[in-house]
């Protein structure tokens, strides 16, 4: 990649080397979502850019420095909220759902699959 | 598996993130709004099989062929799909040409819009708030961060994306290319010389790197 020598002495740029541009598997998951529900029609696109906008302009606001690093932390909440707008979900059903995944990963052995429904199994 | 335990109550964790995807995502399952098969074959589609290769075998078929490029400036949507890259978001891309006179570069100052069927996913930097920012309000500036140095006869401009509208920079031909066919040519491609914020490379700079 050209020019990637200039660009370290810019802190405030940051910058992957032409490779993966997920930094975890959840970046990837949470960005195919989207995709895929604006295929099935769930939303149209310029309202998933106007909701990822708006969440990234709220961030900012409430101090994220926005380098790039947050912005599938953006994403996700972004994504959250356009799906409780539009009713396929709602903020409670979220968060009950997420305490369940979060009891089946502590009730799950270390390097067992991890899968809900398994806190309820012992 | 004998993984003895540094979590204290022996069991997994997941983290606060993972757990808010997985959360939405058995959800969204469950009320048959995706289906598990297709999102890992999308996710597998953006991490490995689209990227930045499907934008440079397009900048090296107009490099090569008079009549795609003609095509190209006046339809990148249309002259792209040719190639088999189309978007799923309904996108049109735009292709904006390098010229002695022009040099193109993109930005979303918005959020992130870019031309994923061509150039994959983007970079941590394009969506930076000082690359989203300064694209606009000092282009050659940010152009020699990227150690870019253009001659001062050449403009610089800065296009600005949309939901609607995505761009493609198409880069100059390097010199000491002729005669050379659309696979060399397309490994001289960079993604940043398809976003701007590079040229494509001299045909020294890939020897010396291969």
């Amino acid at each position: 990649m050209s020019g990637g020598a200039a660009l370290d002495a810019v802190p405030s740029i940051p910058r992957d080397d032409d490779g993966p541009v997920f930094s975890a598997p959840w970046e990837a998951q949470a960005f195919a979502l989207a995709v895929e529900l604006h295929a099935k029609g769930v939303f149209t696109w310029p309202e998933w850019a106007e909701a990822l906008g708006a969440e990234i302009a709220r961030a900012r606001a409430a101090g994220d420095p926005d380098t790039g690093e947050t912005y599938y932390h953006h994403w996700l909440a972004a994504l959250e909220r356009l799906v409780a707008e539009k009713g396929v979900t709602s903020k409670a059903e979220l968060g009950d759902r997420k305490d369940a995944w979060d009891r089946a990963a502590r009730a799950t052995p270390h390097g067992e699959p991890i899968r809900l429904g398994r806190e309820l199994e012992t | 598996m004998a993984h003895d335990g540094h979590h204290d109550d022996g069991g997994s964790a997941l983290d606060e993130m993972t757990l808010r995807v997985r959360a939405l995502e058995s959800l969204l399952v469950e009320k048959g709004y995706v289906d598990p098969p297709a999102l890992d074959l999308l996710i597998e589609t953006y991490e490995k099989k689209v990227g930045p290769r499907n934008g440079a075998r397009v900048v090296a078929r107009a490099w090569s062929d008079p009549d795609y490029k003609a095509r190209l400036l006046a339809d990148g949507t249309a002259a792209i799909a040719e190639l088999g890259y189309s978007g799923r978001q309904g996108e049109h891309i735009k292709v904006v040409e390098n010229t002695g006179q022009t040099h193109n570069m993109v930005v979303c100052t918005l959020c992130s819009c870019y031309p994923w069927p061509v150039l994959g996913l983007p970079p941590v930097w394009y969506k930076s708030a000082p690359y989203r920012s300064r694209a606009v309000a000092d282009p050659r500036g940010v152009l020699a961060e990227f150690g870019v140095t253009l001659p001062p006869e050449t403009a610089v401009r800065v296009w600005d994306s949309t939901a609607e509208m995505r761009y493609l920079v198409l880069p100059l031909r390097p010199a000491g290319t002729e005669g050379w066919d659309e696979d060399r040519l397309a490994d001289l491609v960079t993604r940043d010389s398809m976003i701007g914020t590079g040229l494509a490379l001299a045909p020294a700079e890939v020897e010396a790197g291969a």
